[in-house]
């Protein structure tokens, strides 16, 4: 085995995000410090506690998905394949072509998709038919649609890309909840460094915009209730924040090896220098206030890439807008970056695109390596009123121009999974 | 990089605790039955692999089984089975031990009560443990809480494939410096709306009787039975067994390999070629070749059209073999288990090897044809010193595995 450690960068993104459409939208969007966060229109919202959702217009057939694809897949595969249409085709590569340079052999293709809740959308609809809407226990099925084998075990989202785009390499599902779209492309990194692949398509999506999602997240006051000014709603690291605003949507990138991506002179968006992945074993759904853990993900992802603290130059937060996580993260960076912290922008798109659950983990790397390619940092939106528990530069409102060398992304989920993944300017000098 | 699995924790239809489902197996008994608990008629299906000496108070603290599904009582148990095997106790440095687990269907029979009550009775009907019981990750959040295991954790998904895939993952964890990983998984999908959502698939068999439903490489295969249950398994980097003071190694996890067929969302590509490859993968991963391999314990999916790829693939690999390779299917006894299933094909096959006995296949009567290959029908006593345990998920998931006896990597 070589010595030399196989690097890997980013040659494609593709985004369906609220309030968007597409990766340039998306990008427009975020650095406008435009919020898509809006009253739900997908379902009467009147007897939920939480009653706003970031929402995305998505119509598949207009992006290119035929009606069976449609049919038979949840809305969170449908928006996986468009997203990950995008970044392939940002790519250059063609896939299932072989023999030249942009043409990766398909056994070396893998894939690595993210998703906290799968096919749940679909999931609850076919069960409000088969079961009359929980009038019975044994549910009936001469109502039940042929595809529901799928919609049970979300790994037929790995199918549906692996299918696509003919890649016969390791694919997988990664379900780690709220972490699940980091630690996707986290893995998908790891399999171009063991060698197990050339090209992995890497992404994450969820549409969890439906009435037993936003049912679970209230009972335990985690969404927020802001219900009478909904373009505000999402106040991530603002004393005023009240839980997190409910989003949807996928991002997929294209990871490549560093040397097959140069032999056919690929545009680089970035490198992936480092992942890690800490639990807390504390609670499934409290944070300690410490951040412990995931300062420890933070500086083990930044030590793979050895990558000393005072280089980076942002970090995109978590920052969720619920009490307990945006002061826990806060508290990380500090523990990590040391006083590095005191200096770095750190900023929360989830105030513009709301917490679309595994999906965000890999929309807040496409903002990232989108800001470490265009040295602009999006902001936070909505924040106004500092709190003394988060006391860093949050990037209020207005976008900034800053070149960025290397770029942090971030994320915590229920079951305690922190997680930490670091993005690096192909310019970027080192000694 | 070489494992060595130093644990196993077995829940499954054919016992809790490992002794217990290798007698079973070696006895020949049935763990498939009538499905109890709901009447499944309608469904077309009646018989299922059900756990049904599990007693979750027997495992885990009543704070946490009401927070939680059946499927994650199982992997909470199963945890503890293999720590108390392995004699494993979370070491001083937290971050030393990780939690990898597949997972397949996520809390099924907790959700359809959640759901059931938020349709039929509105949202405040949901109670407060329905965001982290049916998630695919609430069973390693769960195990690793309890444990205090707080190393690099995750869960992989690919349907039946999902046991071998986390041990695969597991390796790359262990590369990149946490010596401990608890790995495998269980799935519980009893429930009428889970069930009703596997039996879509059109591949469960609408068999009565237990011995002709689930009849892996027969003539007369009809499909699968469902099973519930699983098997966590300890791995753990072989310094780091040998410096604790690791009372028993099972066997080595030296090699695996893994493709997709990337064929059809649905039907599995009509050559054998991905799933050959994976064998091959992992074959070369572990330095072996076809001639010193003795046992291969199969998917066995139970459909003529799966079971005829499946021996393709076998008889690709190993069909130049001066003697036909053996392949066995144990989850003829208890169903599929979904992702808990390639799991515990892999403490069966470690069984096996540890006894030098080769579980037959059940009601194995009427072989198909396998040139190249020798189908077990009855229990045989054959040392093992090298097994390959392959998996297969619906939608084109390929996973194999090579496990032996005794470690070589360790001594590197």
């Amino acid at each position: 085995m070589s010595t030399e450690r196989r690097r890997v960068v980013v040659t494609g993104i593709g985004v369906v995000a609220p309030g968007s459409m597409g990766r340039e939208g998306f990008w427009d969007m975020i650095t406008a410090g435009r919020t898509a966060t809006r009253r739900i229109t997908f379902f009467d919202p009147a007897r939920f506690r939480s009653q706003v959702a970031a929402e995305v217009d998505f119509d598949g057939r207009a992006l290119g998905l035929s009606a069976q694809e449609i049919h038979r897949n949840d809305r969170f595969v449908q928006m996986a394949m468009v997203a990950a249409d995008e970044a392939v085709a940002d790519s250059g590569l063609r896939f299932g072509a072989g023999g030249a340079d942009d043409a990766p052999d398909p056994d070396r293709v893998g894939v690595t998709l993210g998703t906290a809740v799968g096919a749940t959308m679909r999931l609850e609809q076919e069960y409000v038919s088969v079961s009359d809407a929980g009038a019975h226990w044994l549910v009936d099925p001469r109502y039940a649609s042929r595809f529901l084998a799928h919609a049970l075990v979300p790994s037929c989202g790995a199918t549906e890309l692996a299918v696509r785009f003919g890649a016969h390499g390791p694919a997988t599902v990664v379900s780690t909840g709220c972490t699940s779209g980091i630690d996707a492309v986290g893995y998908g990194s790891q399999l171009v460094e063991d060698g197990d692949a050339d090209v992995v398509i890497a992404g994450a999506s969820d549409a969890p915009i439906s009435p037993i999602s936003m049912a679970c997240f209230d009972t335990i006051r985690a969404t927020t209730d802001s219900n009478d000014d909904p373009e505000h709603a999402s106040k991530p690291f603002d004393a005023r924040r009240n839980g997190f605003v409910m989003g949807e949507g996928s991002a997929v990138l294209v990871l490549e090896e560093l040397e097959h991506a140069r032999r056919r002179g690929a545009e680089v968006y970035c490198e992936v220098t480092g992942y890690a992945s800490r639990c807390n074993a504390f609670h499934m759904t409290g944070l300690k206030p410490d951040g412990t853990e995931m300062a420890e993900a933070i500086r083990e992802a930044l030590g793979q890439g050895r990558i000393d603290p005072a280089e980076v130059g942002y970090v995109n937060a978590h920052g969720s807008g619920t009490k307990q996580n945006d002061r826990h993260e806060t508290a990380a960076v500090h523990k990590s970056l040391g006083p590095a912290a005191e200096r770095v922008a750190m900023s929360s798109i989830k105030s513009m695109v709301g917490h679309s659950l595994g999906a965000i983990g890999s929309i807040e790397i496409a903002a990232t390596a989108l800001a470490v390619q265009r040295g602009v940092l999006p902001p936070t939106a909505n924040y106004e009123v500092p709190d003394p528990e988060c006391d860093l530069d949050y990037v209020p409102k207005v976008a900034r121009e800053q070149k960025v060398d290397v770029a942090l992304s971030v994320g915590s989920g229920f079951g305690g999974f922190q997680s930490a993944i670091v993005l690096a300017s192909p310019s970027r000098r080192t000694e | 990089m070489s494992l060595l699995v130093t644990g196993l924790g077995v829940v499954a239809p054919t016992g809790v605790g490992v002794e217990a489902h290798w007698e079973s197996l070696l006895r020949g008994e049935h763990a498939i039955g009538p499905i109890e608990g709901f009447d499944p008629t309608q469904y077309g299906i009646s018989l299922a692999g059900q756990v049904r000496g599990f007693d979750p108070d027997e495992h885990v603290a009543p704070q946490l089984k009401v927070q939680t599904d059946r499927w994650t009582w199982m992997s909470l148990a199963a945890a503890t089975l293999a720590a108390e095997d392995a004699g494993y106790t979370a070491p001083e440095d937290v971050y030393a031990t990780s939690v990898f687990l597949a997972s397949g269907s996520g809390g099924n029979e907790f959700s359809q009560h959640e759901i059931q009550g938020l349709w039929a009775r509105g949202p405040k009907a949901v109670g407060a443990y329905q965001s982290i019981a049916w998630f695919y990750a609430a069973s390693t959040g769960q195990v690793s809480i309890r444990d205090g295991y707080k190393g690099p954790s995750g869960v992989v998904v690919s349907e039946g494939a999902g046991g071998l895939d986390s041990i695969g993952w597991a390796r790359r964890v262990a590369r990149r410096g946490t010596p401990a990983v608890l790995v495998g998984g269980t799935e519980a999908g009893m429930c009428p709306y889970a069930l009703l959502c596997q039996a879509t698939s059109g591949r469960l068999s609408t068999a009565t009787r237990p011995e002709e439903a689930y009849l892996p490489f027969d003539r007369r295969a009809n499909g699968h039975v469902v099973g519930e249950g699983g098997a966590i398994l300890l791995v753990e980097e072989p310094g780091a067994a040998r410096a604790r003071g690791a009372q028993r190694v099972w066997g080595e996890v030296a090699g695996y390999g893994a493709t997709h067929d990337a064929h059809h969302h649905e039907d599995p590509a009509p050559d054998a070629t991905q799933y050959a490859r994976a064998i091959r993968l992992a074959l070369a991963d572990a330095g072996v070749s076809p001639d010193e391999v003795d046992l291969v314990v199969a998917d066995g999916a139970g459909t003529p059209e799966l079971d005829a790829l499946e021996l393709a693939a076998i008889g690709a690999v190993f069909g130049s073999r001066s003697t036909p390779v053996p392949v066995t299917a144990p989850s003829s006894w208890t169903g599929r288990l979904m992702a808990g299933g390639s799991a515990l094909n892999v403490a069966t096959a470690l069984l096996a090897m540890r006894d030098g006995i080769v579980p037959g296949t059940a009601h194995l009567q009427q072989p198909v044809e396998a040139p190249g290959v020798d189908l077990v029908q009855a229990t045989r006593v054959q040392e093992l010193r090298t097994v390959v345990v392959l998996a297969r998920g619906a939608g084109g998931f390929n996973s194999s595995l090579v496990l032996r006896r005794d470690p070589v990597g360790a001594a590197a």
